[in-house]
């Protein structure tokens, strides 16, 4: 067990080694000048020369990286001239539009974005469980086919299309709602909440076509195993028989997924962050992109590749631990 | 994810599970399970409809008298912040959908034009991720051992990056005056091809043991002949089912990298650019959201259910039931239907598991 766990923690670090190389090299080559980005446009030629030396730019490209890479390990100082910035552990530098520490930043719209994931999970969770065991217990009635319909339509939709619509048909028409602002949960829980509905259930909605299809498969697979004919010989009673048995089997792919989706989300879910304005990762990311501030992308990319990451290596613990037929190797 | 054995979210099982050498009357057979499924027979219509839409667009556009470029001041009301004058958003004779306020510019023909961009780079993608799959998979199933773990440890860390995250990323770097489309193309077909590669190595390695490639390779056949004789005829058939699932799941990132604004520049229309804009004019001008909307949704589901019932007609399984003429009956919950369930909810969970959220 604990091999494997390390086997695995060491893979995750090499992808994101390999990120941060790839990362790096965009960084790069990016068209512009970093240093006159980080200067601004106001910046005389003099100006630029003196924060290409503070931000270690005049450096060979492997030097840049290394330093990153300390940075990120121990934390790195930029040294202004007279003063002295320090930048700590894990420093990610400088954003070139706010001069605020990345990682303060990333840190700074954690929550928003951990607001939108726990929400958006318990709806898939809920709705898309619920629709796959109905869709599996139903076989060959009318309720499954409008069930197969249905997640195969949600299946494909694009994110945006769903929230699009219920901005339009909430929001704008019956005017139940407000247009959504982000308040954050630590000033005020209730408009917290009313103002979080809509990206919970766009996000949510848009999930569980996934789970739909996943829990029904699953349960059928399972249904169909010797053991559940063996119950049903002995007389096990049909609900015992999916309520006890049949769940067990069908649990443990969804729990595995939603920790893969989880982690997908908890990175940034850019479309649904961006739709409705959280102020979240995603939204971070594609703020940065637009006003090419290179520094928060590359930081963005790394902390969402870690996201991503680690939570395939506890779909898989989850995986196994549910399901104790399966060895980790 | 593919170290553990029994998870059903493993592209490499769920490939391997579906080997059979595919001969021609295989195809044939294929074909036939193909047209007799009612979805595959309205996707594909609903799809060459729209193919021909695109192709046909500047025909269609000159038949209307429009282009999709020139602003029309005079079909929006200034005084009410550009709204479309007339109902439905300025349906007319002239503007036979209306067109898009604040500008006036033709919403058919830009529509149409969109759709086109749309195909072509989810086309686009497709082939480059097919392309760049088979090669990297035949080429870890065919090497010896040090290409083949360089290769599989190379897909495993390709398939565990974020790709729209990347895609974001790359897209913002890349200088202006490169083209978009193309840009697009290659951003999303080099990013996403792990999958297909994994498919074809799992194929090619339990290929490589069956007889009629042990045979050939007795006849004197080299490796390259081997594998473009034998092997590449037996993996057109998974190869085309990840393809077609492949499809719909490019065509959103498309969408979704131009409704972010970093994916085609306007004035190139592009559907999901068109929703981005569209948000402001909700309650003014509703046609604008719900034309791209609805031609996303409407081409993205067509290609959704062609994915599946491509999937389930090209499934050997599916193959056994036809020959044997046991339909299994509606609540007949037998291993095999079953277990061509997981199989497709392990394909769609494969592919689907960082689709853009």
């Amino acid at each position: 067990m604990t091999r494997y766990l390390l086997k695995r923690l060491g893979g995750a670090v090499l992808v994101l080694l390999v990120l941060s190389v790839a990362i790096y090299a965009l960084f790069y080559l990016a068209p512009g000048d970093p240093a006159r980005l980080a200067c601004g446009d106001r910046c005389s030629t003099q100006q630029v020369e003196q924060v290409r030396r503070q931000l270690g730019l005049d450096e060979s490209v492997y030097a840049q990286y290394a330093h990153f890479l300390q940075g990120i390990v121990t934390g790195r100082d930029y040294s202004t001239g007279t003063a002295v910035l320090h930048c700590d552990a894990p420093c990610l530098g400088f954003s070139y539009q706010t001069d605020q520490q990345v990682t303060a930043l990333i840190l700074d719209r954690l929550p928003a974005t951990v607001s939108l994931a726990v929400g958006a999970m318990v709806i898939w969770l809920a709705v898309g469980v619920g629709t796959g065991l109905l869709s599996a217990l139903r076989r060959g009635g009318i309720t499954e086919r409008a069930l197969t319909l249905l997640t195969l339509a949600g299946t494909g939709t694009p994110v945006f299309i769903l929230g699009l619509l219920l901005l339009m048909v909430v929001c704008a028409y019956l005017q139940w709602l407000p247009f959504p602002t982000y308040v954050p949960l630590t000033e005020d829980p209730e408009q917290w909440a009313w103002n979080m509905l809509l990206p919970w259930l766009t996000l949510g909605f848009f999930e569980s076509a996934k789970y739909a299809r996943l829990t029904r498969s699953s349960t059928l697979e399972t249904l169909a195993e010797d053991h559940i004919r063996t119950f049903r010989a002995y007389g096990v009673g049909e609900r015992a028989v999916v309520g006890r048995h049949a769940l067990r089997g069908a649990v443990p792919p969804v729990i595995a997924l939603s920790a893969l989706d989880f982690g997908t989300v908890m990175g940034g879910a850019v479309i649904t962050e961006s739709l409705f304005n959280i102020p979240g990762i995603g939204k971070t990311l594609i703020d940065g992109v637009r006003e090419i501030d290179l520094p928060v992308v590359v930081g963005v990319v790394l902390v969402i590749g870690a996201a991503v990451v680690l939570a395939n290596v506890v779909a898989d613990l989850l995986y196994a631990a549910a399901d104790r037929r399966v060895v980790l190797h | 994810m593919s170290t553990v054995p029994d998870l059903p979210a493993s592209g490499a099982k769920a490939g391997a599970a579906t080997v059979v050498p595919a001969a021609a009357s295989d195809a044939r057979q294929a074909w036939r399970r193909l047209r007799r499924r009612p979805s595959a027979v309205i996707s594909t219509s609903v799809l060459g409809l729209l193919v021909v839409l695109a192709v046909a667009a500047p025909l269609l556009a000159a038949a209307e008298g429009q282009d999709a470029n020139t602003y029309h001041d005079a079909l929006v009301d200034s005084a009410r912040g550009g709204v479309p004058i007339g109902s439905f958003g300025g349906v007319s004779g002239d503007h036979w959908l209306g067109v898009e306020p604040g500008t006036g510019r033709d919403l058919f023909v830009r529509l149409l034009y969109g759709a086109r961009v749309s195909l072509l780079v989810a086309v686009g993608a497709t082939v480059v991720q097919v392309l760049i799959g088979i090669a990297v998979g035949l080429a870890a199933g065919l090497g010896n051992r040090l290409l083949d773990t360089v290769l599989s440890r190379f897909t495993d860390v390709m398939v565990a990056l974020p790709m729209l995250v990347l895609a974001i990323a790359l897209t913002a770097v890349v200088s202006a005056d490169f083209p978009r489309p193309l840009l697009l193309i290659l951003v999303i077909g080099l990013l996403n091809w792990g999958a297909t590669s994994r498919i074809v190595r799992a194929q090619t390695l339990t290929l490589k043991q069956l007889d009629f490639v042990a045979a050939a390779r007795l006849a004197g056949s080299g490796r390259w002949r081997v594998a473009r004789r034998e092997l590449l005829p037996s993996l057109a058939a998974p190869v085309i089912t990840y393809a077609a699932i492949l499809l719909p799941i490019n065509m959103v990132i498309e969408a979704s990298l131009s409704f972010l604004g970093v994916g085609v520049k306007p004035p190139t229309p592009s559907w999901g650019q068109m929703l981005s804009s569209a948000q402001t004019w909700f309650r003014a001008d509703p046609m604008y959201v719900l034309l791209p909307a609805g031609m996303l949704f409407v081409t993205v589901l067509a290609f959704t259910a062609l994915g599946d019932a491509v999937r389930a007609a090209l499934d050997p399984r599916e193959a056994v039931r036809l020959r044997v003429g046991t339909r299994a009956s509606s609540r007949g919950r037998t291993a095999r239907t079953a277990r061509a369930a997981a199989s497709e909810a392990a394909a769609a969970a494969d592919l689907r598991k960082d689709t853009s959220s």
